[in-house]
């Protein structure tokens, strides 16, 4: 296979990981259930991840340093939607309930 | 040819990642975050990383949406009646819509730099020699981390004596 930057210039990828990222951004802001706001953090989280990886690709294939950070990140992304869940558990025995706006007791 | 499948790839993400933000039913969204996921495993393969792509199926695909589906049925809030985008969705549609204009401005203004070298494919070895000698201490870190947020996990969802 020849080399990936012989038909696609590297803005190609860090426009998708925009929208995607954007995408997110959006989900997380406007989105009610708690559940449906990790997704979009999820979302985000990829999106940096396409990132890392092709600058990666295109800018020092040699060292592949963003593909090792990729792999960092997706263990973070587990161990956070691990601990999330928990807390989201927790919130719904205690409250009733699983959206955002309805857990305001630190509201100021 | 790579660039129709990217612009497949790319369709199928950003068609997933507008479900999760836009379905009113939090099942299918579910769903259409595994298709954005995978989506991008596919990128992942196009940027010649299998390992990349294997492991965001076996995480990703696997385990984390077991996690978050598993939360969705315990926590039962399919309720299609009430709505789940709260009041402020235009602010956060324009937030979102700034960001991503200033994202596109930036990136297409800016002249990134080409490594002539061309590596098409990182062997699965060579990552693993990576990941256990030149960056074993932040592997390790992160190991520990994972090991600390399951265990903090257990202890906050664990039913409390008492309680019900």
């Amino acid at each position: 296979m020849e080399a990936v930057w012989a038909d696609i210039p590297l803005e190609h990828f860090l426009v998708l990981s925009g929208m995607l990222f954007c995408i997110g951004v959006y989900g997380v802001l406007s989105r009610r259930n708690a559940i449906l706001v990790l997704m979009s953090v999820e979302l985000m989280l990829n999106a940096v991840s396409i990132n890392m990886v092709a600058f990666a690709v295109y800018t020092a294939p040699t060292l592949f340093i963003g593909i090792i950070f990729t792999v960092f990140i997706i263990a973070i992304a587990a161990a956070e939607v691990g601990l999330a869940l928990g807390v989201v558990l927790r919130v719904f025995r205690n409250r009733g309930t699983a959206n955002v706006d309805e857990v305001s007791a630190l509201k100021w | 040819m790579t660039l129709l499948f990217f612009y497949v790839m790319a369709g199928t993400i950003l068609a997933g990642a507008l479900g999760v933000v836009l379905v009113r039913n939090t099942v299918y969204a579910a769903l259409f975050l595994i298709m954005s996921l995978l989506g991008v495993a596919g990128l992942y393969i196009l940027l010649s990383s299998e390992f990349l792509a294997l492991v965001q199926v076996l995480v990703y695909g696997g385990a984390v949406m077991v996690l978050l589906v598993f939360a969705l049925m315990l926590t039962r809030v399919h309720e299609l009646d009430k709505k789940m985008s709260g009041d402020q969705w235009p602010l956060g549609a324009v937030a979102a819509l700034a960001l991503l204009g200033a994202f596109i401005g930036m990136w297409t203004q800016t002249d990134w730099p080409r490594d002539p070298d061309q590596v098409t494919l990182v062997p699965f070895a060579t990552i693993g020699d990576a990941l256990f000698n030149r960056w074993s201490v932040p592997f390790e870190i992160v190991s520990l981390v994972l090991l600390v947020a399951l265990a903090g996990a257990i202890i906050i969802a664990m039913q409390e004596e008492g309680e019900r």
